[in-house]
């Protein structure tokens, strides 16, 4: 508004004195609007900075886990008792891992072997993750079998969270569920520098687990990857193929009015609406699998669908009629002129659309709870067609998890998808920077 | 023109995709957030310890999202089992039915208990039945006539209980706890006090009189919660003399901020309810699908290992998480009627 701040005349005059009083007010309400957006900056500045105060104090602690070496005694009593591995190699799946972890942890420590509440209380500070882990060393080298080998397993959940000051020691040992006794063997196994936090790679690469320990957000990622795949792969050629005609070849009727105020209320329906079409549509209709990727993609693309079209027809709009007059005046044909000067010249303000709507479909969980994407899945998905997750799923279903230990990795998993987020985001602003022309 | 032809081509592949999507080789459940954590610990034991089966899909959604889906029909697109906190009921049997879902074996896993928790650092809570109805029923009988409940405190209720406000969290409409709390305490506290007959005396039939004993107050005094038992501690944790109504295993899981009341003097744990003395517990289901027996690759394995000691015993992963386990000859009774196939 340049008309509102015209500075007042400097000539002396009655007339201008009334004038005066008009411009002490105007300056007082610009003085005050400009208040009015500094605390308003200040509070969203300070909302924000809760949030991320209380996300990151929170959640840092789960980037690292806790872990304890333990002398393992691959003791072929356990492992293949009947000594049938050659002829039967299922014998070796089926074994009782954990106790050769439990038996390594207690020598330890220099348990008596016979005293049973002490070895189960000892085992117990041990992740049962232990089952797999051993066996697959033991599966990719079955010479180890007899020998003894130090290896890092981790701690259980209770222990990593008394380890990380979780826990209130001060409280009775009855109502915690790590008692005097461990606590008193973590700090043992602390002061020889047995018992370590590690950088936890597991976080990324463990799908779901009900132990702690043991749970990740690797299928969530890959789930989450696989949608938004699917996404680009179908939203943003139909978007921009739908924004291209309705912008360049349509006739301007009421049939085109009609759409375009479909599409703008299509952007604004609640994304539980898609969910339901999903399970309508791709799995009872359509007989597409519960719970896989490529249900949650198809749902998030026509999600994302009419974003992409709004923001390509306002990138489209934004290129001066001119570029269009030049190119047909040079003999070019209509089709010509949009893909060889309308489209590129558009092209940053449709991938900065593309991306806010991905990074929109990110963060979407409610349309993947009725298509059965809230779930459990502990196998990493192959293909789209697999059950999994995504990465807001998996947070909420961490939220809701009993243990102590969760508290951390939900966080851990907000700051994960809030990276991402970021990731996406400055990539939009970089590419509108670089690409942007002016006119 | 090239996006056209990509976007024909995307078309087809994805038409295609929806062809392929027949078989299925892995289990898919759903139901009960109360059952979810079992079914977890039990699906990833099972993953790891049968290496041939992919580890089950466990779905979340309330005992009755879980059902609604379970009798959506048979066939791989449909679930295989139904998580439940409670028993399904005739209406759902009937629903199932209307689509082809007419042979359900029913599994019961063992015993939940219902605990009312405060703040740790809160007094010792001693209910009965008789206090919750009067402190959270919607209308209570005085001088003989319904009024909108007076009381605004616990102390109102019964003396020998603290000068708090009455803030209770309770489970929301479509939990399968919210059922065990309206018949174990609403109910049983309603015909204790002799308001039932009193509703009945006035004209009401039996199930209207129940009706009426089971409505929760809506004044603010009764919060029903509807997520999960996470936000009752958080919000137990921000209204330090509110009083939470929590699964046990959630209550174990996190007695280091919570105090449990005992209810009729009795304190839950795994051996009162086992014995059937802590009043307010309910046993735990999961219903199968038989038509899907033998046709989803690692279902029937699944059942029998979830019903086995090894999961469901004393001394099991699952009784650790807090499932009370059911005495020996009725964990043998569940194995011998699913081996024998027996219906609903």
């Amino acid at each position: 508004m340049s008309d509102a701040v015209t500075p007042p005349a400097a000539v002396a005059g009655t007339g201008i004195q009334k004038r005066d009083i008009g411009i002490k007010r105007r300056y007082a309400a610009e003085r005050r609007f400009r208040a009015y957006g500094l605390i308003a900056i200040a509070l969203g500045i300070l909302f924000l900075t809760a949030l991320l105060y209380t996300v990151i104090s929170k959640g840092y602690t789960a980037f690292q886990q806790t872990a304890i070496s333990v002398p393992v005694t691959f003791s072929e009593k356990i492992i293949d008792p009947k000594g049938e591995r050659a002829q039967n190699p299922q014998a070796l799946m089926m074994a009782n891992y954990p106790v050769l972890a439990r038996n390594g942890l207690v020598r330890e420590l220099g348990i008596d072997p016979k005293n049973k509440k002490l070895v189960s209380a000892a085992g117990k500070m041990l992740s049962a993750g232990s089952r797999v882990q051993l066996r697959d060393m033991v599966l990719a080298d079955p010479s180890i079998i007899g020998k003894t080998l130090p290896v890092w397993i981790l701690a259980s959940g209770d222990i990593d969270s008394a380890f990380k000051g979780q826990v209130d020691l001060s409280v009775d040992q009855a109502r915690r569920q790590v008692d005097d006794q461990q606590i008193a063997w973590m700090n043992q196994l602390a002061k020889d520098n047995i018992l370590v936090k590690r950088f936890n790679t597991g976080l990324f690469t463990y799908g779901a687990s009900s132990r702690a320990e043991t749970a990740g957000v690797g299928v969530a990622i890959i789930g989450s990857l696989y949608m938004m795949g699917i996404v680009l792969v179908l939203a943003l050629p139909i978007g921009v193929a739908a924004s291209i005609y309705l912008e360049e070849f349509a006739p301007k009727n009421r049939w085109t009015d009609l759409i375009e105020v479909n599409i703008n209320n299509l952007a604004a329906v609640p994304s539980i609406v898609f969910g339901l079409l999903g399970l309508a549509v791709f799995i009872n209709f359509a007989g597409m699998p519960r719970s896989a990727s490529l249900v949650g993609g198809l749902v998030l693309s026509l999600m994302t669908l009419p974003t992409i079209i709004i923001a390509t027809r306002a990138a489209l709009k934004a290129v001066p009629p001119s570029i269009r007059a030049a190119a047909l005046g040079l003999g070019a044909s209509r089709t010509q002129m949009v893909f060889h000067h309308v489209l590129p010249l558009a092209a940053p303000g449709v991938m900065t659309g593309t991306i806010i709507g991905l990074a929109q479909a990110l963060g979407e969980t409610a349309p993947l709870l009725l298509i059965g994407m809230v779930a459990f899945v502990v196998g990493v998905p192959a293909s789209p067609m697999d059950p999994a997750t995504a990465l807001p799923v998996q947070i909420f279903m961490w939220a809701n998890e009993a243990e102590r230990a969760f508290v951390e990795r939900t966080s851990g998993a907000i700051i994960i998808l809030l990276g991402f987020l970021a990731v996406m985001n400055i990539t939009a602003i970089i590419l509108r920077r670089r690409f942007e022309r002016r006119w | 023109m090239k996006t056209l032809r990509l976007t024909a081509a995307v078309l087809l592949a994805s038409a295609a995709f929806a062809g392929a999507a027949a078989a299925r080789d892995q289990v898919q459940i759903a139901g009960s957030s109360t059952v979810l954590p079992y079914a977890k610990i039990v699906a990833e034991t099972f993953g790891e310890i049968f290496p041939t089966y992919k580890t089950p899909i466990v779905e979340s959604g309330g005992s009755s999202g879980g059902l609604k889906e379970f009798c959506k029909g048979v066939g791989p697109q449909t679930i295989d089992i139904a998580n439940s906190s409670r028993s399904i009921r005739d209406s759902e049997i009937e629903a199932c039915a209307e689509n082809g879902v007419t042979e359900i074996q029913e599994i019961r896993i063992g015993y939940d208990g219902i605990v009312f928790a405060t703040d740790i650092n809160g007094p010792d809570f001693k209910l009965t039945p008789k206090d919750v109805y009067l402190a959270l029923a919607a209308n209570i009988i005085v001088d003989g006539k319904a009024v909108a409940n007076p009381n605004k405190k616990w102390s109102d209720v019964n003396a020998d209980l603290p000068d708090w406000d009455i803030n209770a969290y309770i489970p929301g409409e479509k939990h399968g706890t919210r059922e065990v709390f309206e018949d174990k305490l609403l109910e049983v506290g309603c015909e204790e006090v002799g308001d039932k007959q009193v509703h009945i005396d006035g004209g009401m039939d039996k199930k209207a009189a129940g009706k009426a004993c089971i409505a929760v107050r809506k004044d603010g005094g009764a919060v029903d919660i509807d997520g999960d038992y996470t936000e009752t501690l958080a919000r137990i944790d921000s209204n330090k003399t509110g009083v939470g109504v929590f699964g046990l295993a959630f209550y174990e899981n996190n007695a280091d901020k919570l105090k449990v009341a005992t209810v009729n003097d009795i304190v839950p744990d795994t051996e009162s309810i086992a014995a059937g003395i802590y009043p307010v517990s309910r046993p735990l289901f999961f219903y199968v699908k038989k038509a899907h027996l033998g046709v989803i690759p690692g279902l029937k394995e699944y059942v029998e290992f979830f019903t086995s000691d090894q999961m469901i015993g004393p001394d099991s992963p699952l009784a650790e998480y807090g499932l009370v386990s059911a005495p020996e000859n009725e964990r043998e009774d569940v194995r011998k009627s699913f081996t024998d196939g027996k219906l609903l």
